[in-house]
């Protein structure tokens, strides 16, 4: 969510579990700002926190002028001084998949996990070693998983110009009551998987400058966000079950949303079983 | 064009035709007329004035566009708000649309009608031909003020709203928007036009869940607030925690409590749940606990009659030898697991509904489930094996779970009462009490968070059977027969063994962790000002579980999903084998019944040898017949 609006925000969204103390978001009001000013970066965003067991990383996105872009990552384990994150690679994103469990708390953990496959082996250049990915690397590529699969936004708040770059759409007044009830009003915020293969006829309805993106209606599984209306419905609340602790929260009829994760870190597999 | 002054007898005294679109003026050029004609022709046949005779109008001179434009302007309905003056900035740069402005071109309808005639303003003779550009530029208009079939706008009014909006909200990058804009406003249009029905004022359900909380404000007065929560950054906001504080004042104002406690929310899918942790005064649960009894009695009543009138009917088949397990009773109210009563509530200022008591059955179900809560307490749970109650048993039951598992407080704060029972007892009876110790003194937080043995359970630990006191199943067969005691007691020689847990108020650095996670992670917040710093406690086994504490002062809470952590994927229990046929053999195999033929022939060959077995007995005493007849045939 941006910075500038983080208070406000968290007021609206803190269910209690995001951890940010009274210090924490002294801090953050200050610390991110001075992050736009030394990265140039045109907004930052606080995307959230991981908790590891020793230790719980909180996380930073900055961003240029399009939004489609891929962003920077910063971390830090106090607020204060954030640190850069490699880019998220897919061979990256690949092998964090393989691992399981919580987050150590310490950037320079490594973990040692066995190979899957013998096609793996060709690709690495470790035969025979155990192979070891930095707990760095798997906190780059589980924030990138976490954004291409939960992190959404409003439909018609951003928009793609002719040129291709996303920009936010100036004229968006927010979602009325029963958009916003909706899942269809909701879009990922990533390169759209299914927009190909709409039929004819919904294409026809899409305006190609706003409806760029998937939406959430089919999702699977069925039921995997949850849908509430907090403070007697003047806040909508989208909780994601995938991934727990992904909060997206909107003000119906204005112009702010936003989401943050504040969790573990860990895919939740067994949701078919506890639908 | 027509000759500048006109012929002044072409007044509109000559007569009006009635919808002139039919009448050709003569008088004009055709190339210019016939441009004009197309635009009268479009618009003409909305005219409500068929006096104004375009032809006529045409043949005056310059301000015949002027009256064009307000015939035409009359026909829409809705239209533009702005006044005559706005839009005849157009063509400004002559002078004498100023001056015919102030009194406009009259209709007949208007007062001033038939006082100004064109063509003899002061200034018409002197007027210079308008040329070529003018006509263009009124082509232009005429053109822009045709209307569209399928919306009824024109280009003309539209682009002026538009620019009219641009200039009074005066955004920033208009051009990067306009598109929008025009959507927008064309948006709205629509919207004017096909409302024929008044708007129902919407109700809103924040109206009403605003009045339920106002509600809580009418009664109770302000009170304290959690600070230790929002310093180390757990716990709801601030409005939140004061809503939930007054409710929860309001539920000890109606029931008879004696503490009562803020235990912690838990999310659903459709509605979350805020729970509130209450220990009634004593003597105020029994009646409750009556009235279950008498209905387990009237029930086993109905079942023993029932069974006598089966046996009376038929005759018994084979009674399966099938035996359910002894249902294990719960605990009662006030003791162990069913120490606390809770009560649950979708949003503060709703109605607080009870949970009911758990049960040994539900707790262990629940162990091998893994759900998410809907909101509804009387949602059903579909599980394998089935969870036997419904959502408000489920949710009872985690919060028993919740309780039992990360329920702590700093070591020292509780002690254990003075009365000891044996330490042989069963159980470890003697143990349950615990009381606050008033010589209690506190840790820094500091030390707290450094160590986890400075903190304890002060709930006892849920026993695999589902009970924190262990209750022995086997008890009840004095009532039953003897034979059967015995036969159980061979069967089933392991459970008699005694499940123990961990005694009360054992230290945290003896819980186990999951694999090589600890089951609790410290940390102290804030952390640069550590006087004033709280301890704070994460269990990692029930994440969402909360302990802080901090000087005297220490809490439990809950804010999560309500489910346990596991490191593996949850595999649901399997459904138990197929049981297995009785087995085949000889004394159960069918044979086909022999036919008729078979058994005849049967018969026969049992009867002959039969007669084999008499033959020779037959011919002997024939041969001694023969004998005896042949002595005879000689005597004579």
């Amino acid at each position: 969510m941006e910075a500038a609006a983080l208070p406000a925000a968290l007021q609206l969204v803190a269910s209690g579990d995001t951890g940010l103390s009274l210090e924490k978001r002294a801090a953050l009001g200050a610390s991110l700002l001075l992050l736009q000013r030394d990265y140039r970066f045109e907004r930052v965003w606080f995307w959230g926190c991981i908790q590891g067991v020793r230790g719980t990383y909180y996380i930073a996105q900055g961003l240029g002028p399009d939004l489609a872009a891929p962003r920077s990552r910063l971390y830090s384990l106090n607020c204060a001084e954030w640190s850069l994150l490699p880019p998220a690679t897919e061979e990256m994103v690949e092998r964090a998949e393989l691992l399981t469990g919580r987050f150590q708390g310490d950037p320079s953990f490594e973990y040692a996990y066995a190979e899957v496959n013998a096609e793996d082996d060709e690709n690495f250049q470790d035969d025979g070693k155990e192979l070891t990915i930095k707990e760095e690397n798997r906190l780059v590529a589980t924030i990138e998983q976490i954004d291409r699969a939960v992190g959404i936004i409003p439909r018609r708040a951003l928009m793609k110009t002719p040129l291709g770059s996303v920009h936010e759409n100036r004229s968006f007044e927010g979602l009325s009551l029963t958009e916003a009830k909706k899942l269809s009003s909701y879009f990922h915020f990533t390169e759209p998987v299914n927009l190909k293969n709409k039929t004819l006829l919904e294409k026809a309805d899409l305006d190609p400058s706003t409806d760029f993106l998937d939406s959430l209606e089919h999702d699977v599984p069925q039921g995997s966000w949850t849908v509430q209306f907090e403070k007697g419905s003047t806040v909508v609340v989208l909780r994601s079950l995938l991934w727990l602790g992904l909060t997206f929260y909107h003000v119906p009829m204005t112009k702010q949303y936003g989401y943050i994760y504040c969790g573990t870190g860990e895919k939740n597999l067994d949701l078919p079983f506890m639908l | 064009m027509a000759e500048p002054g006109g012929d002044p007898g072409r007044l509109p005294s000559e007569g009006s035709e009635p919808g002139g679109e039919s009448h050709r003026p003569q008088q004009l050029e055709a190339g210019a007329a016939s441009e004009y004609q197309e635009g009268a022709e479009e618009t003409s046949y909305k005219q409500h004035v068929p006096d104004i005779n375009f032809s006529q109008i045409y043949a005056l001179g310059q301000d015949s566009h002027q009256a064009q434009e307000v015939s035409v302007y009359q026909t829409y309905p809705l239209g533009t708000q702005e006044p005559r003056g706005a839009y005849q900035t157009y063509g400004g740069h002559d002078r004498y649309q100023a001056y015919e402005r102030e009194h406009g071109p009259y209709l007949p309808h208007e007062p001033g009608y038939g006082l100004y005639q064109p063509g003899y303003g002061p200034y018409d003779d002197l007027t210079p031909d308008p040329e070529q550009r003018m006509l263009a530029c009124q082509n232009a208009k005429a053109y822009l003020l045709k209307s569209s079939v399928t919306s009824g706008l024109n280009l003309y009014d539209h682009l002026v709203n538009v620019l009219t909006k641009i200039l009074d909200e005066q955004p920033t990058d208009p051009v990067d928007i306009f598109e929008n804009i025009s959507k927008d406003l064309k948006a709205a249009q629509f919207q004017k036009k096909m409302d024929t029905l008044r708007d129902e004022h919407e109700i809103l359900p924040s109206f009403e869940s605003a009045e339920m909380r106002r509600n809580l404000f009418l009664k109770s007065d302000g009170g304290d607030e959690e600070r230790e929560e929002e310093l180390g950054g757990i716990g709801l906001n601030r409005d939140e925690t004061y809503l939930i504080f007054l409710a929860l004042k309001k539920l000890v104002s109606v029931q008879p409590v004696q503490t009562c406690r803020f235990w912690g929310r838990i999310l659903g899918r459709e509605k979350n749940y805020i729970i509130a942790e209450v220990q009634y005064s004593e003597g105020e649960e029994e009646e409750e606990t009556e009235e279950e009894e008498v209905i387990d009695e009237g029930d086993k009543r109905m079942d023993l009659v029932e069974d006598e009138d089966e046996e009376k009917e038929k005759s018994e088949p084979p009674k399966s030898t099938y035996k359910p397990p002894p249902v294990i009773p719960k605990e009662e109210n006030g003791t162990g697991a069913n120490k606390y009563v809770y009560f649950v509530c979708n949003e503060p200022g709703e109605p607080w509904v009870k949970l009911p008591p758990v049960t040994p059955a539900q707790i262990v179900c629940a162990r091998k489930i893994k759900k998410f809560f809907t909101g509804r307490l009387d949602a059903p749970i579909v599980s394998f094996p089935p969870f036997p109650g419904n959502e408000a048993n489920y949710l009872r039951a985690q919060i028993a779970r919740i309780s039992a598992g990360t329920h702590v407080s700093p070591l020292g704060y509780y002690r254990f009462a003075e009365e000891e029972g044996d330490e042989d007892e069963e159980g470890g009876g003697g143990r349950d009490d615990y009381e606050e110790n008033p010589d209690f003194e506190p840790l820094s937080a500091f030390e707290m968070v450094e160590s986890l043995s400075t903190w304890v359970h002060h709930v006892p630990s849920i026993l695999k059977q589902g009970r924190c006191v262990w209750f022995n199943p086997l008890q009840k067969t004095e009532e039953e027969e003897g034979e059967e005691e015995e036969e159980e007691k061979e069967e089933v020689p392991d459970e008699l063994q005694q499940e123990i847990g961990p005694p009360l108020l054992t230290p945290l650095s003896e819980d186990e962790g999951i694999q090589n996670i600890p089951a609790w992670t410290a940390s102290l917040s804030p952390k640069l000002t550590p006087q004033y710093a709280v301890a704070i406690l994460q269990s990692n086994r029930w994440p969402g579980a909360y302990a802080f504490a901090c000087g005297t002062k220490f809490g439990n809470i809950y804010f999560g999903w309500g489910q346990k952590y596991s490191l593996g994927n949850h595999t649901p229990a399997l459904p138990p084998p197929v049981q297995p046929e009785y087995p085949d053999g000889p004394e159960i195999r069918e044979a086909t019944d022999p036919t008729v033929e078979e058994e005849l022939a049967f018969k026969a060959a049992q009867e002959q040898k039969a007669l084999e077995g008499m033959e020779g007995e037959e011919e002997e005493e024939e041969e001694e017949l023969e004998d005896g007849e042949e002595e005879d045939e000689e005597d004579d």
